[in-house]
Formats: structure tokens, sequence, C-alpha cells
């Protein structure tokens, strides 16, 4: 084990692919040189070099467009789009294209990608720069989602979604970037589609994902402390594929569901969770499910406007006495 | 505006097995869209289709000329590409009529057809989008040491969405073997493509915007467009990187099933149908010596093979309902959660 910060464990994760399989390659805007803006690929040009790890110009729909058509004809590309923001200006290549293929030609098209994206909020950004998009992936069938919480989870997804032979969009989170954790050293591979039971406990289900988690396991540690509430916390890990099993699991034991989400309130994530407890398991629920979420307004630059709109772990707990009390 | 070399020397040096090979080519896109059309009339065909009538001379000629591993991409107005890549006559009608004698078995429709073990690996429906994915395949190929050749095929109004100048500019910077092809048929769906441009010849003139020379060719000659495609696939297998060509041609019909194309003057489609690509090369054959009755045979064949592709397609069953909730994931299935 290494402790190792967020931020080092995306290249620990690439780079554990790409000494496995030649066929991984790389492609990004400021990636190879620079390391890449939030320095999460420092070190991959010198040890796979230019062939493989490769800047591109500032043309997102350019980066996705080939990481496809290597996808499509016998590679495994990482492609890289700096901030989640700019999905907005190459959703054609994802929506359309990567997410479709596969279906439109009656199986015929392998596409085996990842795309690396900077999501979220916290720093300070502004509303271009800080938002968390993983749901608007999420409404488009035939692409998979990760948002890791941790170092671990970030080496071991990676690995998990270049060895796919889907679409992975992997979120990573970049308040989360500088945090650390434990790393297992050698080949460490966490699946795709299963969720993690990070506090168990026997009141309330606390359903989070990325920068969200640790801000559940603090108002978990608040609501035992402070107010004798023992609070279950999921991380999900993975959007698509959805560990439901885990979700209901772990909801019919507390018979209460709270989802965080950093997405703006409509159509966040938290609402098909939301939507499948109420289906699946109506009739052990001791209380209404509740969701707590950014409010549905685009994200602020300042400090306390931003950290206002962002759920924090005193929403948390507010929001789970409401249910609880 | 200057002619590529390849363009001044039509006559010269192609043998006659392949004039009658481009010759065929054409013949066979020309029945098998008409059939399309006539299918269409029938209401055996649903949806839409976007038919190449009048352009086949630039699939024939770059099918002719590309090798079996180089890739082809292109629109939704790809039946002639996916033909001559050699998918048959009766999967693609079975693709159009959406039933499982079809490419995808109806999963795709008419402006999706892709054969992948063709290296036809594409018709997108999305303006611009392909180029980029063109790009990828070049790349591909460049990075595992192949020779092989992406040839991407756009329309006119391709060249004014931000695609079009991220994916040229892509290929040159990393000497992409990939060839571009504009096949200029003078209108962006409805509205003529001098309307809204802001250069006489839409993607040769902006070609030196990406250190590319200009290329503007007749593409309804079909021996132009053949040396053409030559000269372009030479170069990029050889790493000389990419080329953008300019075809100019004319569509005989509307954009789509919806569209008569009453938009454009009598006198202009009057001209671009007396250089339609078929009789004229019909022609050049004929004067070369070739016989009319050779000609002929090839006709009569084709219409045959169009024949029994019509009625083994027609014939065919629906896709089986198990289709629809397929092949969303590499695992066969569409699964979202446990």
């Amino acid at each position: 084990m290494a402790q190792l910060t967020y931020r080092d464990a995306v290249a620990a994760g690439m780079a554990q692919e790409m000494r496995r399989d030649k066929n991984v390659v790389f492609l990004g805007e400021d990636v190879a040189a620079a390391g890449g803006v939030f320095k999460t690929t420092v070190g991959l040009l010198d040890e796979f070099g230019p062939n493989r790890v490769r800047d591109t110009p500032i043309s997102e729909q350019a980066i996705l467009g080939a990481a496809m058509g290597a996808a499509m004809t016998g590679l495994r590309p990482i492609a890289e789009i700096m901030f989640s923001d700019f999905f907005a200006v190459c959703w054609d290549i994802v929506a359309n294209e990567i997410a479709k293929a596969r279906y439109m030609t009656d199986g015929q098209v392998t596409m085996p990608l990842v795309i690396k994206s900077g999501n979220g909020g916290g720093a300070r950004f502004g509303a271009q720069h800080s938002q968390s998009v993983e749901n608007w992936a999420m409404a488009v069938p035939g692409l998979k989602i990760v948002a890791p919480a941790f170092p671990a989870d970030v080496k071991g997804l990676m690995a998990s979604a270049v060895r796919s032979d889907d679409p992975v969009l992997f979120f990573e989170q970049k308040s989360l970037y500088a945090t650390k954790g434990e790393v297992p050293d050698g080949e460490h591979v966490v699946p795709l589609g299963q969720a993690n039971v990070v506090r168990q406990g026997s009141d309330v289900t606390i359903v989070a994902l990325a920068l969200m988690v640790p801000r559940a396991l603090k108002a978990a540690d608040i609501l035992k402390e402070q107010h004798g509430i023992d609070a279950t916390v999921i991380d999900l890990r993975s959007l698509v594929p959805l560990d439901t099993q885990t979700i209901l699991r772990e909801v019919a034991k507390t018979g209460r569901l709270v989802t965080v989400e950093e997405n703006p309130r409509l159509c966040g994530w938290g609402a098909e969770i939301s939507s499948i407890v109420a289906e699946e398991l109506f009739w052990d629920l001791d209380g209404p499910i509740v969701r707590i979420t950014t409010p549905h307004v685009p994200l602020a630059a300042a400090n306390n406007l931003e950290d206002e709109q962002i759920p924090n772990a005193d929403r948390i707990v507010a929001g789970v006495r409401q249910l609880v009390d | 505006m200057t002619p590529v070399a390849a363009a001044r020397s039509p006559q010269s040096s192609i043998n006659p097995e392949t004039r009658l090979k481009l010759y065929r080519t054409m013949q066979e896109c020309r029945m098998l869209e008409k059939r399309a059309y006539d299918l269409f009339m029938q209401n055996l065909i649903k949806g839409t289709s976007h038919l190449a009538l009048g352009q086949e001379a630039i699939a024939a000629g770059f099918g002719t000329a590309m090798q079996p591993g180089d890739y082809t991409f292109c629109t939704y107005r790809g039946h002639n590409h996916t033909l001559v890549r050699g998918v048959t006559m009766t999967q693609i009608l079975g693709e159009l009529m959406g039933n499982s004698s079809g490419l995808m078995r109806g999963k795709g429709g008419s402006m999706h057809l892709t054969s992948v073990k063709h290296n036809m690996l594409g018709s997108y429906a999305i303006i611009g989008a392909h180029l980029t994915i063109a790009n990828g395949a070049a790349w591909s190929a460049q990075y595992r040491g192949t020779d092989q050749v992406a040839v991407c095929f756009f329309g006119d109004g391709t060249t004014n969405i931000g695609a079009f100048h991220e994916a040229l500019n892509f290929a040159v910077i990393w000497k992409l073997p990939i060839v571009f092809v504009c096949e200029n048929n003078l209108y962006m769906e409805y509205t003529s493509i001098h309307d809204v441009t802001a250069v006489e010849h839409p993607a040769a003139d902006r070609a030196s915007a990406y250190g590319l020379e200009p290329v503007l060719i007749d593409g309804n000659d079909v021996d132009v467009v053949y040396r053409t495609a030559l000269r372009a696939l030479d170069l990029a297998r050889k790493g000389g990187g990419p080329s953008l060509i300019e075809a100019e041609t004319y569509r005989h019909g509307g954009h789509s099933r919806a569209d008569p194309g009453k938009y454009r003057p009598d006198e202009e489609v009057k001209e671009w149908l007396a250089k339609d690509p078929l009789p004229r090369y019909r022609n050049r054959l004929l004067q070369m010596g070739i016989g009319e009755s050779e000609l002929q045979r090839i006709d009569d064949e084709t219409k045959a093979a169009v024949d029994e592709a019509t009625e083994t397609a027609k014939n065919a069953p629906p896709p089986p309902l198990e289709l629809a909730n397929k092949d969303v994931w590499a695992d066969g299935g569409s699964a979202w959660r446990n």
C-alpha cells in the first residue's frame, strides 16, 4: 500500500494499463508535455513516448472522434476532456456516435474507449468550469459512467474502464485531486457497477457519489456524535451500470433513503434512484425519500456563494434529521 | 483554381478491364438507387432516404481505387459507398426495407449502413462528425504501422460546420493517412451552397488554410475521380499525409425522400443531366472501341442482379423482436442495472 493523491492515482491507473497493453493510447489537450492542467497524467509521456501519449489542439470533437475511430479499429484509447463542461461542445460525438455505434450496426462495432474528465465544483472556477455533468451522460443509452471518490478506486476503476469493451466516461472530481488515500501496489482493478458500503449504520442510508462521499461520511460522524443517528453511507462509484442490489439491500435495512448529489436538482441521478426505491421498496420505507442536491441554478465563483450551493455536511445532517427525527 | 494534373489527361493509362469495372460499378449504383426510389414509391421503404443518383462516379472511382484494407466513412447519402465496398444489394435493400435480410437487420436504416468486415466503417447522419472519426481510424492505421488509408466522403454543406475545421487541422498536424472527399452537389439540403458559403469552392478554396493543395475535380468523370483517388491514396499510404479533394457533381433528385428539388432552376438541371456520368462514360468506352454488346451485357447483368436482390429482400421476414433491446453493450445486452 502506498499513500497516493487522487491526482496521482489517475496516472497510476493509466500507467498500469498502458504497461499491460500497447494498444492503450492517450490523447488530449495539454496532457503529454504538460502532464495535464490538473497534473493527472504527469510522467506518462516520459514512460510511454510521444506515439502513445499525444497532445492535441483545442478541438474536443476532433479528440473524441479520433478516440472513437481508433477504438473501432483495434486500439483502446483514453481521451481527456479537460473540464467536463466542455462535453457540451463535443456531445454529438459522445451521445450520437460513440454511444449508438454498436446498437445501430447490429453489434458489428466495438467501442473500447475511456473519456476522462475533470468534473464538479468547489474550486471557484465559476459556472462554465464547475458543473457536475455525470447525469447528462446517464440520460444516454450506451455509456458507462464512473465517478470515484477515493484514490484506490481511481486506480482500480480506471483499470476496469480501460479493459471494458464498452465506452466509459470517467469523471474525476476536481476538488478531490489533492486528497490522499491508500492505494494497493501492483495490479489493482475495481469492477464497474459495484457500489461500496463505506459506512454501515442502522437508521438511514445515504447514497452519494464522488465529492459527496467524503461529505456524507463527515455528516454521518456528526449525526452519530451529536444526534445519535447511525447512518449507512454508500459510495455508488458507478452510475452505469447501477448497483441497485446494494442500494435496495441497504435501504431495506434502514428503511430510510437520502441521496446526495452535486448535480443541479432536475433530473439528477438521485431522482432515478429515488424512483427505483419508491417502485421496488415502497413498503419497506419508514418515511419519504429525501434528495439533497445543488439548487437548480448555475454555480457561482465566490467562495461563500459556491459553498452555499453545493451540498455540504451540514446540509446532509439537516436533511437526514428532517427524515429521522 | 488550378485543376490537378490528374484531371488534365482523363484518357490515359487506365486499362480496359478497370474501365469496365468502373462502368459496371457506376451502373450497379445507378440501378440499385433507382430501385430504392421505386420501392419508396411502393411504400416498401419507410422513413427517409437520401439518394445519390447522379453522383455515382465518385463512389465508383474511389471504390475501385481503394485497397480492401482501406476504410470508408461516408454520410447518410451512402448507399453507393457501401455497395462499392462489396456489400450485397440484398443487404442494402433489406436494410432500407427494415427487415432481417438487411445489413444491420433493420437496426440502423438507410442513413447508417455499416459493414465492418468490408472496412466500410459507417454512414453517419450528423453532419461533420465522421470526419473526426475517420481521423481516428487513420491514426490507428498509422499507430499499428499498416498501410491502410481512411477515405472520408462528405457533402458541400459539411464544409461549414465546425467539425470540418477541427478534423482537417487535426489530420494535417498528425500527418494522418486519410483522404477527405467533398462531394459538392451544389446544394446543402434545399439551399444553394453558394448562398451560404464565403468562398466559391467550399472545400478546395479552404485547403490552403490547412497547408493542403487545392484539388478541384470533375466529379462526374469517373476516370478523373479514379486517377485522383489513386494519387491521394498513394500519397497517404507513403506517409505523405492527408488530401482534401473537392469533386463537383449533381444529385438528380432532391435532398431526401421528402424533397422534389423544385428549388433548382430548370436550366441548371438540364445542364447537369447532360453531364450525367453514366451515358458520358458509356460513350467514351464506345469511342475507345469497347463493343456495345459488352456494355449491354453489363447493363443486363446488373438489372438482373438488382431484380434478384429486390425479390430476396422483399421476401425476407421482419427482424426478430428480440433485436430491439440487444447490443447496447459488448455483452450483447442492454442492462444498465443489476
